[in-house]
C-alpha cells in the first residue's frame, strides 16, 4: 500500500513545479516551493522507513503510463526503501536549507520549477521496477538537474558546466540503455521480475556489468568518467549542489546495486575485480583532485568523486564475498558500502550546506579569499568542523564507522579462492587507506584556509552568520553525524532487510549487543563502540579542563602574534590553499598532475615581483576527454560543408540515403 | 566485585600511562645527553616543565578563535584514551574492545587532525609550514600504519589489540618475514610520527626544519603543557603498541592474580626503558633529514607494510 | 616441516628482497655500496644456513665466496674507485624512488604468482623461497633500467646474481662447479664493467651513461 501514497507524493513534487511557474518571480515562491518539498519528501521519508522496517509488503503498482503493452511498474522492495530514505533525508535539509538560502537567489524562477521535479526524478528512478520507467526517470533526474546547474546561466563557465554535463549525462543513460537492452533480451519484457528470472549467458553479462559500471558510474562520477561531476555540481545553486553531491551520486549507486547484485544473476568472481580497481582508483584519485582546488565547492565536488570510489569498493568487496560463497562477509562488505552511501549523503549535503552559507555571507567560493570566518560565522564554522571531522573518516564521527567496516571485511578477503583477487584486495587497501589519510590533509586545508587564520578580504572580514533555517538543517545533519558515529549498530541494523535481499544472509544483530557496541564477526576479532569512545574523549578531556583550570592556572591575555618574533600584519603572509598543498603537491603531483613549480626571478636590481607558477596537467582530461572532442571539433568541420549545399546535392543526399537503406534491408538475412 | 576490580584496573592503566609518558620522555633526552657525553637534564625535568607551563598564564594570539583554546584539550583526551586503549601490564582490561587497533589509529589521527587545524589558526606563516607538513606526513604514515594492522591482524586473526598481544605472545606462529617487514615499518612509523629524527627534530628551534614545532608555535602556558603531555602520551603509546606486539611477554591476562599485575607491570617498564634507550641510540646515530626526503622513507615503510599484507595474502592460500 | 630451521631460511630469503629494497631507495653511492655488501652478507648468511640444514659441507664454500668477494672485495673496490674517479656520489634516476619502489612491488607480486603457479607441488615454504629469488632478480634488473649511472648498473648486476645463488641453494644442491664458474663470472663482468667505468670516464668525464647515448647520436 505504501507505494501508493508514495506515488502521491512523487505526484504532488510534479504538480509543485507548474505551480512553482506560475508564482513567477514572486518572493514567497520561495517559502511555498521549499516548504511544500519540505512537507512532502519528510512523508516520502517515513514513508521509506516504514517500507525498510518492513511495515508494508513489496508490492507493485502499474500505472497505465509509458508503452502501451507494458505500462510503468513500481515498487519499494528494501533496497529502494533504503535508497529512498537517503533521497528523502537529503531532499528534506535541502528544503529545509533552501527556505533560508533560496532567498537570497537573484532569479527564482530559474531554479524553483525544477527543484520539485528533481526530487520526484529521483524518487521515480528508485522506485522504478521495470527497465522502460527506470530509463525514463534517470532521464528526467539529468535534465532537470541539468536545468538546476544552468540557472546561474550568466557565467560562462557555468554553461561549459551544463554543457559537459549533458553530453557525459546522455552517454551514461546511453550506455545504461544498452546495458537494459541486452539484460531484457529477445522476449521484450522489460519488468525487472521477468529479468530477475532470465539468467544472461556469461558473456552478456560481462558486458551488462561493463554497460553499468560506465552508466551508471558516469552518473555517480567514478575515475576516468568524473570529468563533468566538478564543473557541474558546484555551478548549481548549493543546496541543490548538496543534492547532486549528496543524494544524485546516490541514486546513481543504486542503480549499479540494482543491475549487479539484484538483476544480473550470480555473480562471477571478476565482476569484483572490476569494481574494486574502479573503486580504488576513483578514491584515490578523487581526493588527489581535491586536494588541488581552491574554489570550496568543487574541492567538495571532487571529494564526492573520492567517497563514490569507496562505496565502490565496498560493493566491490561484497561481490567477491558472493561470489566467492561467503555470504556473511558479503553482507559486512554491502552493510559497509550501503552504510556509507548513507554516511556521506548526510556530511556532504552538510559540507555544501556551509559552503552555500559562506558564499551566501561573503560572495565567495574562492579559499584564497576567505579565511577567518569561525569569528563571523561561529555557528557555521561549527557545524562545518563536524561535517569535516565526519568526512575525514575520523571517530566518533559516523565517517569512520563505515570505512572501518570496510577495512574488516577486507580483512576477511584472504579467504577467497580467486588469485587474481589476492593482489587487488591489498592493494585496494592501500588505496583506501591512502585516500582515507588525503582526505584528512584535504579538509584541514578546506576547514583551514576558509574558517581560520584572518579573513584575506574585507569580504570574508563583514561575513554575517548565516540565517536560522539554514543553520537548522546544519545543525539537523550535524546531530545525524554524531548519532550514527556513536550508535551505529541501529543504523548497521536497519540495513539487515536489504543485505538480506541482496546476498542472503544479514550481519548479526548489533543492537543487541553489550554497552551498544558493534561487533561484525565475533568479539574476539573485531569490535567498535564509538559511544564509549566519544564518552572517553568528552570526559577525559573535561577532566583535564577542569583540573588544569581549577588546581593550575585560568588566566588568559591577549596579545599580537607571536610568530617567531616576526609577526607580520598584512593578511596575505598566511598560508593560503595553494601554499598548504604545496607539500603533498611535490610528493604525488608530480606523478600524477605532472606538477611543475615554474619560478620566475627579476634581474638584480629589478624591482619587479618574483613569481611562482604551478603547472598542473589533468592527464585523465588530456588523455581521455581532449581528442574525443577534438575529434569532434574535427568532424563537425568537416561536416560544415554540408551547410552549403545547392538544393540538388540535398536532394540526391537523401536519395542515396534512399537507396542505401534498401540495399540494406535486401541484403539483411 | 568484579566490575569494580575492573574499572580499577581500567582507571589505574589510564593514569599508569598518564604518568609514565613524561618520565619516558626524560628517559629518552637523558640516554641521548649521555651518549653526547652531557649531564643532560635530570629525569623528572619533564614533569617539572609541565607543572610550570600549567601555572603561567596563557598569551593568546589576538587572531585566535575559540577553537585554538579547545584543540588541547580535544587532543590530550583523543591521545590519552588511545594510550590506554592499549595494553600496557595487563590485556583485556574491561574497555580494551571499545576500539581496536584500526579505531586507535584513527583516534590519533583525529588528534592530529585537530592540531593540523590548530597551526592555521592565528594565520602566521609558521604554523602554516608545520601543518602543511604534518599532513603530508601524515598522509603517508597513516596508511603504512594501516598496512601493518593488516599484516598482525591477518595474522592474529583480530584487530583487537588483547587479542593479537595475546596471540603473539602465545608463539604459535614463529618467524614470518612479514612480521619482519610489519615491524620495520612499524619502527619508520613511529619514529615519524612521534617527530623524531630523522624525520622531525623535537628538539630544534629552527623554524625551517621543524614541523610539529612550527605548528605549535603559538601555544603557551598550560595549553602548551597539554600539547608537549600530548607528545609524550604519542610516544609512549608507540613504544607500548611495538611492545606488546613484538614482546608480547609478561602482558597479564584477562582476571590475573596480583602477582602477575605486578610482574606485568615490571616487564612493561622494563619494556619502556628498553625501547627508550634504543630511540635514543638511533636518534644520536643519525643525522636529520631534508622534507622532501621524508616521503621517500614513509614510502617505504608503506611499500613494507603492502609487501607483508601481500605476502600474507598470498602464503594464506599455499 | 614448519620448524625453527625453516624459519630462518625464510626469514633470510625475504631479508634479502628486503635489502634489494632498500638498494632500490639509495640515492647515495656510497650508501648504496654499503646496502650491497649487506645484501651480499645476507645471501653468505643464508648460503651457510642452507649448507648446515642440508647438511652440504659445499655451500659453505658458496657462502664463504659471496662473503669474501661480495660483501667485501667488491664493494671496497668499488668504493675505491668511485674515490678515484670523483664520481658523483648522487645516484641519478631515471624514475624516481616511489614509483620504482611501486614498480618493485608489481615485480614481487608477479614472481608470487608465477613461481606459485608453476611450482604447484613443491613444499609451501619453498615456493615462497623461489619467489623470493625470483624478485631478488627481477629487483636487480629494475635497479639497471632505473638508474642512469653506471656504478648503480654494476651493483643492480651483483644483487641480480645473489638473486640467482638464492634459487639455486634453495633448490637442494647446486654442482660446485656451476657456482665456482658463476662466482668467476661475476668477477669478470666485474673487471670488465670496472675497466668499461674508467673507459667511460677517461672520454666523457662523467659515468652517467647517457652520455654514451649522445655519443652514438641517439638524443640531441
Amino acid at each position: 500500500m505504501m507505494i501508493v501514497y508514495a506515488l502521491y507524493g512523487v505526484a504532488a513534487l510534479v504538480v509543485l513545479a507548474p505551480i512553482a511557474i506560475a508564482f513567477g518571480p514572486s518572493p514567497r515562491a520561495t517559502s511555498v516551493v521549499y516548504g511544500t518539498s519540505l512537507m512532502i519528501t519528510l512523508t516520502l521519508g517515513v514513508i521509506a522507513l516504514l517500507c525498510l522496517f518492513g511495515y508494508s509488503d513489496p508490492s507493485t503498482v502499474t500505472l497505465p503510463l509509458g508503452l502501451p503493452w507494458l505500462g510503468a511498474h513500481f515498487r519499494i522492495d528494501a533496497l529502494a526503501a533504503f535508497f529512498l530514505v537517503v533521497v528523502n533525508l537529503g531532499g528534506a535539509s535541502a528544503s529545509l536549507f533552501a527556505l533560508g538560502y533560496g532567498r537570497h537567489e537573484d532569479s527564482p524562477q530559474r531554479v524553483l520549477p525544477f527543484y520539485p521535479a528533481y526530487l520526484a526524478a529521483m524518487n521515480l528512478v528508485v522506485m522504478a521496477d521495470d527497465a522502460f520507467s527506470f530509463l525514463v526517470s534517470w532521464e528526467f533526474m539529468s535534465l532537470t538537474s541539468w536545468a538546476l546547474v544552468i540557472s546561474h546561466h550568466q557565467v560562462a563557465e557555468n554553461l561549459r558546466a551544463g554543457y559537459v554535463y549533458l553530453l557525459m549525462a546522455s552517454f551514461g543513460t546511453l550506455a545504461l540503455l544498452l546495458s537494459f537492452g541486452l539484460l531484457v533480451g529477445d522476449d521484450g519484457n522489460y519488468a525487472f521480475d521477468a529479468i530477475r528470472a532470465s539468467h544472461p549467458s556469461a558473456a552478456l553479462a560481462a558486458l551488462v556489468l561493463v554497460l553499468a559500471i560506465v552508466g551508471a558510474g558516469s552518473k555517480a562520477g567514478v575515475v576516468p568518467l568524473h570529468a563533468w561531476l566538478p564543473l557541474a555540481h558546484p555551478a548549481a545553486p548549493s543546496h541543490v549542489s548538496a543534492l547532486m553531491s549528496g543524494v544524485m551520486t546516490k541514486v546513481a549507486v543504486y542503480g549499479l546495486v540494482r543491475i549487479v547484485f539484484d538483476l544480473l544473476g550470480p555473480p562471477d568472481w571478476w565482476w569484483s575485480m572490476a569494481v574494486l580497481a574502479v573503486g580504488g582508483i576513483t578514491a584515490v584519485m578523487g581526493v588527489l583532485y581535491a586536494l588541488m582546488q581552491h574554489d570550496l565547492k568543487r574541492l567538495l565536488a571532487y571529494h564526492t568523486v573520492e567517497n563514490i570510489g569507496i562505496i565502490y569498493i565496498g560493493l566491490g568487496l561484497a561481490l567477491a564475498f558472493k561470489a566467492g560463497g561467503m555470504p556473511l562477509a558479503a553482507a559486512l562488505a554491502l552493510t559497509a558500502g550501503l552504510f556509507h552511501v548513507f554516511n556521506h549523503s548526510v556530511f556532504k549535503s552538510l559540507l555544501f550546506f556551509g559552503a552555500g552559507a559562506v558564499l551566501n555571507a561573503t560572495g565567495e567560493r574562492d579559499m584564497e579569499h576567505l579565511g577567518g570566518l569561525i569569528h563571523r560565522m561561529p555557528q557555521t564554522a561549527f557545524v562545518f568542523l563536524v561535517g569535516c571531522v565526519a568526512i575525514s573518516a575520523l571517530p566518533p564521527l559516523n565517517g569512520f564507522v563505515s570505512e572501518w567496516l570496510t577495512f574488516q571485511a577486507i580483512l576477511l578477503s584472504p579467504q577467497l579462492p580467486a588469485w587474481g583477487l589476492k593482489f587487488l584486495v591489498p592493494a585496494v587497501g592501500a588505496l583506501l587507506a591512502l585516500s582515507a589519510a588525503l582526505a584528512a590533509a584535504c579538509f584541514v586545508k578546506a576547514f583551514g584556509v576558509s574558517f581560520l587564520g584572518r579573513a584575506r578580504t574585507p569580504a570574508a572580514a563583514n561575513a554575517q552568520e548565516t540565517d536560522s533555517n539554514s543553520l537548522a538543517a546544519m545543525y539537523f545533519l550535524a546531530a545525524l553525524c554524531l548519532v550514527a558515529g556513536i550508535l551505529p549498530g541501529f543504523f548497521i541494523d536497519a540495513l539487515a532487510p536489504v543485505t538480506k535481499s541482496l546476498v542472503g544472509v544479514s550481519m548479526p544483530h548489533q543492537i543487541g549487543v553489550e554497552w551498544l557496541s558493534i561487533v561484525p564477526i565475533a568479539e574476539s576479532r573485531s569490535s567498535y563502540n564509538g559511544l564509549l569512545v566519544f564518552i572517553f574523549v568528552v570526559l577525559s578531556g573535561s577532566i583535564a579542563a577542569f583540573a588544569i583550570h581549577r588546581l593550575a592556572s585560568d588566566k588568559l591575555r591577549r596579545a599580537p602574534a607571536w610568530d617567531c618574533g616576526y609577526p607580520d600584519p598584512s593578511t596575505s603572509t598566511q598560508y593560503t590553499a595553494s601554499s598548504f598543498a604545496q607539500p603533498i603537491r611535490r610528493v604525488y603531483g608530480a606523478t600524477v598532475f605532472r606538477a611543475r613549480e615554474i619560478g620566475e626571478m627579476p634581474p638584480p636590481g629589478s624591482m619587479a615581483p618574483a613569481r611562482l607558477t604551478v603547472d598542473l596537467h589533468d592527464l585523465i582530461w588530456d588523455a581521455a576527454y581532449a581528442p574525443i572532442a577534438g575529434f569532434i571539433g574535427y568532424a563537425a568541420d568537416r561536416l560544415n560543408v554540408l551547410q552549403f549545399l545547392t538544393i540538388r546535392n540535398y536532394l540526391s543526399l537523401v536519395f542515396a540515403a534512399l537507396v542505401i537503406l534498401l540495399l540494406v534491408l535486401a541484403i539483411w538475412p | 566485585m568484579a566490575l569494580i576490580r575492573d574499572f580499577a584496573l581500567q582507571g589505574a592503566q589510564m593514569l599508569l600511562v598518564l604518568l609514565l609518558s613524561p618520565l619516558l620522555t626524560g628517559f629518552v633526552r637523558k640516554v641521548k645527553a649521555r651518549l653526547l657525553r652531557r649531564q643532560g637534564p635530570p629525569l623528572l625535568q619533564p614533569y617539572r616543565d609541565l607543572i610550570r607551563l600549567m601555572r603561567k598564564d596563557v598569551v593568546l594570539a589576538e587572531s585566535a578563535s575559540w577553537l585554538f583554546r579547545v584543540i588541547p584539550y580535544i587532543i590530550v583526551a583523543g591521545t590519552w584514551v588511545a594510550a590506554s586503549l592499549v595494553p600496557t601490564f595487563g590485556s583485556g582490561l574491561l574497555f580494551s574492545w571499545s576500539a581496536d587497533l584500526i579505531a586507535i589509529i584513527a583516534l590519533l589521527g583525529s588528534a592530529r587532525f585537530f592540531l593540523a587545524l590548530a597551526g592555521l589558526d592565528v594565520g602566521t606563516s609558521f604554523g602554516g609550514i608545520g601543518s602543511s607538513r604534518e599532513v603530508m606526513i601524515a598522509s603517508l604514515a597513516e596508511p603504512a600504519m594501516l598496512m601493518i594492522v593488516f599484516t598482525l591482524a591477518l595474522v592474529a586473526g583480530s584487530t583487537q589489540l588483547s587479542t593479537m598481544a595475546a596471540y603473539m605472545g602465545s608463539g604459535e606462529e614463529g618467524l614470518r618475514v612479514s612480521l619482519g617487514l610489519a615491524l620495520l615499518a612499524l619502527i619508520i612509523v613511529a619514529v615519524a610520527e612521534n617527530a623524531r629524527i630523522p624525520v622531525d627534530n623535537p628538539a630544534t628551534h629552527l623554524e625551517l626544519t621543524m614541523v610539529h614545532e612550527a605548528m605549535v608555535l603559538e601555544y603557551s602556558g598550560r595549553h602548551l603543557a597539554l600539547i608537549d603531555l600530548t607528545s609524550e602520551l604519542k610516544l609512549l603509546l608507540y613504544v607500548s603498541v611495538i611492545g606488546c606486539l613484538f614482546a608480547p611477554w609478561g602482558i597479564a591476562g584477562p582476571d590475573a592474580s596480583p602477582r602477575a599485575i605486578a610482574i606485568g607491570l615490571a616487564v612493561y617498564v622494563a619494556k619502556l626503558a628498553i625501547g627508550g634507550f634504543l630511540l635514543a641510540v638511533f636518534e644520536t646515530a643519525i643525522a636529520k633529514m631534508r622534507v622532501f626526503r621524508v616521503p621517500a622513507f614513509l614510502g617505504a615503510a608503506l611499500m613494507l607494510g603492502l609487501l607483508a599484507t601481500l605476502l600474507l595474502f598470498v602464503s594464506r592460500s599455499l | 616441516m614448519r620448524g625453527i630451521t625453516f624459519d630462518i631460511a625464510h626469514m633470510l630469503a625475504g631479508s634479502l628482497v628486503l635489502v634489494s629494497f632498500m638498494q632500490l631507495y639509495q640515492d647515495r653511492l656510497y650508501a648504496l655500496l654499503n646496502t650491497f655488501a649487506l645484501h651480499a652478507f645476507i645471501l653468505a648468511a643464508s648460503v651457510a644456513w642452507q649448507a648446515f640444514i642440508q647438511d652440504a659441507p659445499h655451500l659453505y664454500l658458496t657462502a664463504m665466496i659471496a662473503l669474501v668477494f661480495k660483501a667485501i672485495i667488491i664493494p671496497v673496490a668499488l668504493h675505491r674507485i668511485i674515490v678515484k674517479l670523483g664520481i658523483h656520489r648522487e645516484i641519478e634516476t631515471v624514475v624516481g624512488v616511489g614509483p620504482a619502489m611501486l614498480l618493485g612491488m608489481g615485480l614481487v607480486a608477479l614472481s608470487m604468482v608465477v613461481m606459485l603457479r608453476v611450482t604447484a607441488e613443491a613444499d609451501p615454504l619453498a615456493r615462497e623461497d623461489l619467489a623470493f629469488a625470483l624478485s631478488v632478480v627481477l629487483l636487480g634488473l629494475l635497479m639497471m633500467v632505473t638508474r642512469r649511472n653506471a656504478v648503480s648498473q654494476v651493483i643492480g648486476f651483483m644483487s641480480l646474481e645473489n638473486g640467482l645463488v638464492l634459487a639455486a641453494t634453495g633448490a637442494k644442491g647446486m654442482p660446485l662447479v656451476v657456482e665456482i664458474s658463476i662466482a668467476f663470472s661475476v668477477l669478470i663482468a666485474f673487471i670488465v664493467i670496472g675497466i668499461f667505468l674508467f673507459r667511460i670516464r677517461e672520454r666523457f668525464d662523467t659515468v652517467d651513461v647517457q652520455a654514451l647515448d649522445r655519443f652514438r647520436g641517439e638524443r640531441r
